[in-house]
Order: structure tokens, then sequence, then C-alpha cells
């Protein structure tokens, strides 16, 4: 295991592209958070915007780049046929899928960290100018306060899991346009069809059990008594969808031929 | 090409042209023998329709007392309207007048609304608050009318046939400074004026109202429309909340000129019993006093955006339609690079540009005939089942129906037009899904479907985003004489559809000229 693992960090080390998608996702996530956070403002106190969700908005670009990084470290081998040689060296396919997995959620996990830290700094600092004051009844934003604090760590995880759930769908599909496009409609697209679909029961459901929504539910600090689901039950859901796609992958990765 | 041009040209020339055909059965060769393609685009096909189909069975339109039969009239412009108002009224033959004065003007919510007893009431300021001089066919409603009126907080506006308005004088009725209205019938003609003192009065608009009946009916009206608050934000959409509110006008001086004699004064609440919970408050009536006449109404005279559902909301699976199609663009020159395809086909025609443009035109063909399917399909198929389920779907007009339908196919081919761009810049099938699905899905996530930014940032990112394409998919119009929140999540969009068709293509065309640009500059 321990030469997996250090196999799969040299590879993901020395791939330029890696370090590259790294760096956009954390340049996107505290880009978009901050651009997010400049648009809102609290003009008379008492809004329906929670403040730490406002200032975490650009995870929901930057989950886009870490899955495309999560596709390409199983997929590209397969595009490149690199995968024959990383099996015939280390034939434990589980480990090899293991090893991989480790080092992805370690690098997003960094990386996440990074970005949450930064999108939180632009948004403390945007939102207190734009009417979230003390006198408002928002406190500056500061990972002091516990649920602010618990957002933050759960917006990092969230993307680790968002990397990890992106690496099981990449095992299945192998393709990388394929993989990649099933990650995002299956993020993206379940709120817009319940919406379109007007369906309460399906509203219901989706705000509930989809990755993405369920998920970001870790980033509420505000109302928290009308969340759908709690923060991190909703965390949990979103692992139960990684654990499965992985569990999936793993055991096509096993069954069929490279 | 002419003939004179090709006598000047070279002789390859022609043969280049038998070459573009040759290009285009080559490329199209490669889409339809790759199953993956194939099955993806008929995949992207088929749930489109078959989404709308279960989105129409699974939309039950549930009354108090079971499944209920929802009517929408329809005014004279076949919008859908609402039609409710009290009304106090005489006949009018052919050529007459009628006039009046408002000399106040106050409205009320309901609140508190419960079985047991009558409601809480609060006085408020209902903008579109309307009393005034109404002309109607007849008291059915979505029938033809003109009328003039002194509004809440919209001053003087004469209004007719539901989309209809006009402004006059500014400012509100009361005693201090009455509002002066008349209305004046010439056969099918209608002219409405206003006036501040009663002596000199003002034209706000002559209005032809064509087949109108010999004896109409004119007199006074008032409504009120539900206030609406929009409160919580999320993934049900924007819920909104609201009430009736009923308002209460005085008219004095009230005069008719060229009614039959022997006819008096009629009160009658038209359109009172509807479905809708917001729309009659408990109060209309009116009562006389002298030459003054006291009436409170409640509803509305205008088109309704609320009680029906709109042609687009069959159209979920186009979403996911959309993805797939993004996913073959952008394999279409993607996995030519990956497999070192690309360098056959540059060989065998190594005019570059030409390449990329048969590519363009096949994927672009394609896609628009299944997304065309799609589309008209989810949409005709769900219409009945929408129907037979007890919604009032919003009509729209044949032209209308024809640009959602063939726009928004036309969308789905310029998404996969941009992947192929994109594709082709990146030569990374991830990359440029990734690229497109985030450029066009994800700002239409954040403004319409799960909004979590605030509306002014909503509308930017609608007008500069790829995603202001979805504006081709709106079939209600923004009134301005209707109170509503016009918001990206109540499915209106910032750009008018066809100048958000325009911002896509853009989108779609930079990519191909960038994408035609490296590919001669660089090797492949």
């Amino acid at each position: 295991m321990r030469h997996a693992l250090n196999a799969e960090w040299t590879k993901l080390r020395t791939l330029s592209s890696t370090s590259w998608l790294l760096l956009a996702a954390a340049a996107l996530t505290v880009a978009v958070s901050a651009a997010a956070a400049a648009a809102t403002s609290c003009p008379a106190g008492h809004c329906a915007e929670d403040p730490a969700k406002i200032s975490f908005t650009g995870i929901y670009l930057g989950q886009a780049v870490v899955a495309v990084l999560a596709v390409t470290v199983i997929s590209g081998e397969y595009g490149t046929c690199m995968i024959r040689l990383t099996l015939a060296a280390m034939p434990g396919r589980i480990s090899v899928l293991a090893a991989k997995a480790a080092t992805l959620t370690g690098l997003v996990l960094l990386t996440g960290a990074i970005a949450v830290a930064g999108s939180l700094l632009a948004g403390r600092a945007l939102l207190t100018g734009h009417g979230f004051t003390p006198a408002h009844g928002y406190p500056a934003l500061t990972l002091g306060d516990g649920p602010v604090l618990r957002a933050a760590i759960g917006s990092a995880l969230y993307l680790a899991l968002i990397a990890l759930l992106s690496l099981g769908v990449a095992t299945v599909i192998r393709d990388p346009a394929p993989a990649i496009g099933t990650v995002l409609g299956l993020l993206y697209l379940d709120p817009i069809i319940a919406a379109v679909l007007h369906d309460a029961h399906w509203h219901n459901i989706i705000e509930r059990y989809a990755p993405m929504t369920a998920g970001l539910a870790i980033q509420a600090t505000t109302n928290l008594s009308s969340l759908p689901i709690s923060p991190w039950a909703g965390l949990g859901v979103l692992a139960g969808w990684a654990a499965g796609a992985l569990l999936l992958g793993g055991l096509l990765f096993r069954l069929r031929d490279a | 090409m002419t003939d004179s041009t090709m006598t000047l040209s070279r002789p390859g020339d022609t043969a280049s042209r038998d070459g573009f055909a040759h290009l285009l059965h080559a490329e199209w060769t490669k889409f339809r023998t790759i199953r993956g393609w194939a099955v993806a685009t008929v995949v992207a096909m088929l749930v489109t329709i078959l989404l709308g189909v279960y989105g129409g069975a699974h939309s039950q339109n549930e009354c108090p007392s079971g499944p209920c039969r929802f009517f929408l009239p329809t005014g004279p412009g076949g919008e859908a309207v609402t039609d409710t108002f009290y009304f106090v009224h005489r006949p009018l033959t052919a050529d007459g007048s009628i006039t009046a004065q408002v000399t106040s003007l106050s409205s009320v919510i309901e609140s508190d609304l419960t079985p047991q007893g009558p409601a809480r009431t609060q006085p408020a300021l209902v903008p579109w608050s309307k009393a005034g001089l109404i002309v109607t066919a007849d008291p059915r409603r979505g029938s033809a009318y003109a009328a003039v009126m002194a509004t809440g907080s919209h001053g003087v506006r004469m209004q007719w046939n539901y989309t209809g308005d006009a402004a006059g004088l500014a400012g509100r009725a009361s005693a201090a400074s009455p509002r002066w209205l008349r209305l004046i019938r010439s056969g099918d003609v209608i002219t409405g004026y206003d006036s501040a003192d009663g002596t000199r009065w003002t034209t706000i608009g002559t209005v032809s109202l064509p087949g109108l009946t010999p004896t109409v009916q004119a007199g006074l009206f008032v409504t009120s429309p539900a206030y609406s608050v929009p409160a919580s934000s999320g993934i049900s959409g924007a819920s909104a909340s609201g009430g009736p509110t009923d308002t209460t006008a005085t008219f004095d001086r009230v005069s008719l000129r060229g009614g039959p004699s022997g006819s008096s004064w009629t009160g009658t609440t038209v359109g009172g019993a509807r479905n809708s919970p917001y729309a009659t408050g408990s109060e209309a009536g009116y009562h006389r006093t002298d030459d003054a006449y006291v009436v409170t109404g409640s509803g509305d005279i205008a088109p309704d955006i609320s009680d029906g559902t709109p042609i687009d909301g069959s159209l979920a699976g186009m979403f996911i339609g959309l993805i797939a199609v993004v996913v073959v663009g952008a394999l279409f020159i993607t996995a030519e690079y990956r497999r070192g395809l690309i360098r056959v086909t540059l060989a065998a025609s190594p005019r570059r540009g030409r390449v990329l443009a048969a590519k363009a035109i096949v994927l672009g063909g394609v896609t628009f005939l299944a997304g065309l399917i799609g589309v008209a399909g989810a949409i005709w198929l769900a219409d009945p089942i929408l129907r037979a389920n007890g919604n009032s779907v919003y009509p729209v007009s044949t032209l209308t129906e024809v640009r959602v339908i063939a726009g928004t196919a036309a969308l789905v081919a310029v998404a996969a037009l941009f992947a192929l761009g994109i594709g082709a810049i990146l030569r990374s099938g991830t990359g440029a899904v990734a690229v497109v699905v985030t450029a066009i899905i994800l700002p239409y996530l954040l403004t319409a479907a799960f909004p979590v930014l605030p509306a002014g940032a909503a509308d930017w990112l609608l007008r500069v985003t790829p995603a202001a394409g979805f504006a081709i998919k709106q079939t209600i119009p923004q009134y301005p004489q209707v109170a509503a929140s016009y918001t990206p999540s109540q499915g209106y969009f910032p750009l008018a559809p066809w100048a958000g068709f325009a911002v896509l293509c853009g989108y779609a065309a930079v990519a191909l000229a960038l994408a035609a640009f490296l590919l001669r500059r660089r090797d492949a």
C-alpha cells in the first residue's frame, strides 16, 4: 500500500495539469465567493441571506474543477493506456484505487482549506461593508463561531467528497468526457429538474437526497430549524453517494479488463 | 458560385466543392457509426420527451375537495386573464357617455383568514388597486372592455382588453383633489378622458373594440389585486406569502347619457367564485348616499400570470439532453485527438477550417433535429395530460409556440457547437464538457432553479453568461400593470428571448472562430 501511495502521489505530483487545476479550483472558488459577497447587501437588517452561505458561494463552481481533476486521475490513465502499466506493476486493484482516493483526498482537502479560508476572508471584508454588521444582527464572520466553523470545515470536506464521488463515477464510466458530464449532471441538474417539474414530492426528495443540495446543507448557519436536512446529515448523504460510487467503481475495476 | 468565377478559378475548385460534400459525408459517417454518440443523442431526445410526460402525469392540481378543474378565461388577444371586480352597471346603447368623480380610494389587507368569522383587516396601500368607469361587452369573464380609472399609486390610467395601458393624470385621488373620469362611446370606438376640475378634459386614449354589441354594460368598477411578499427562496422556488385586499372608492356626480330609459343601477360581483384563494375579498358591494356611490371590490382586470402552467414547464428533461449533446459535441473533436484520428482527417482534407465547418454542420444538424423532436414531443404530449389533471396551461400564440420549440431545439444545438469549439481549443474532452456545462447550466442553477444569488446579481448573470440563452423558452411576458416578482426564479429573464439566445450564439461563434484559428496554427 505504501508503494501504491507513493506511485500515485508521484503521478499526481508530476502532472502539470494537477497543480493548474488545484490552483484554478481555489482561485475560482474565492473569486466567485467574493463576487457573490460583493453583490449582496443588507441595508436594513433581518435579511433572508445567510452570510456564511454567501461567502462560500464559490464552492458551486470550485466543485466542477475538483471533479475534472478527480475524473482525470483515473480516466487519464485509460486514455493513454497507462492503466495497463499501473496494473502490471501493482496488481492489487483495490489498493490502486484506494491509493488514488487517498492522494486525491489529501490534495483536495488542502486546496479546499485554502479556498474556504480565502472565501471567508473575502466574504468577511465585503459583507461587513454591505450592511451585514453587528448592528443589523450579523456579527463578523469568524471561525470562533461554531456554525461558521462547521460551515468552513464542512465546505472543505464537501469538496473532498465531490472528488471521491467523481473518482468513483469515472472508474465506472472510464471515458472522461461522459464521466464529467455524468458528475456535473448529477450535481447541477437535480435542483433544476425539481424546480421545472414543480412537484412538491420531488422537491422534498431532492432537497434531502440529491448529492449537491444535501451536501451543501453543511454551509447553513442561519434558520437551521427550517433546513430540510440537518447540516451533518446532509454531508452524510453526500458521503453515501461517494461511497456508493467508489464501491461500484471498485467492483467494476476488479471485474473488468483494463 | 457563379459561372464567371468558375471559369476564373483553378480546375481543382470544382473538385473542392465536391470535396466539401465528401467531407460532410465523412463527418456524418463518423457521427453515426460511433454507437455511443448515436445512443447519447437518441437518449437525450427520449429523456426530454419522457420527463415532460412524467411531469404532466404527476402535476395533479389539488383543490380542498379533491382534484379540481380550473378555468382560466382568455381575453380578446388570446392571453389568459384574470377578470374579477365589483361592477355597478347600467345598459348603454350605441352612442353615449359616462362621467364620474373619484373622491376617495383606500384599501385594506385581509389577514388571518379563518373559516369562522370575518377576517381582520389592516389599512394598506395597494399600488394597482383600481376604481373607475368601464364599458364592457358583457359581464362574461374575458370579454372586451375599455376603462378609465384612478389607481392606488399609478395615477389615472386608461386600460383596455387586459393588456392595453395608458397613463393619464398623476397623483392620488382624494376629496381635496378628486379625479374626474369620462368614457365616451361612439359605435365601436371608446375614448377615455380625465380632468382635475371637471371642466378642462384631456384625452388619455382612444380604442376600438370591434364587434361591440349595440347595448353594452357601463358603470363603476372597483378591483384590488392580492398583495404578495416574496418570502424565502430555495429549491422549492421562491415562495410568496400574501392575501386578498379590498378597495373602497367613493364616486360622486355620476352621470350616464345614452342608456335606455327606466333602467337602474345594478351591483354585480364579476368572476366571484374563483379557485384562487386570494381573489375575492369578503366585503364586495356598494351603497348609495345622495349622488355618491361607495363601492368596495376585490380582484383584478389584467393578464393572468400566476394561476396557470406555462408550456415550458414540460421541458425538465431538456436539461439532461443538453448535457448529453454537450458531451457528444466535445467528443466529436476531442476523440479524434485522443485516438490520433485527427492526423488522418487532416491528411485527407488539409484545409482545416473546412473540416471544422463540416463537423459543425453535421453536429448542429443532428442535435437540432434531436432537440426538435424531443422538445416538441415533450410539449405536445404533456399538454393534454396536464389539462386532464386539472391544470390550466397558458394559451400561447402559434408564433410563440414555434419560437419556444424551435428556439429550445436551437439552444441545444448551439450548446453542442459551443462544446465543439471549446473541445477544439482545449483538445480535452473533460475540460470542454466541464467548461460548457458550468458556463451554461451553473448560472441558470444559481439564479433560476436554486436561487442563492440576490436578484440584481442574478439578472446580471443571465445577461452576460451563455445561460442567457434560456430566455428563448420564456412564454409569459412581463406586464408593467401587474405587480409581481419578475425574477429569474419565477421564469422571467432579463433579456428578450431572441436577445438572450443571441448571447449564447455569440459565445459559440467566438469559440468556433478561435477553434478554427488554432486548428490552422497548431500542429495536430
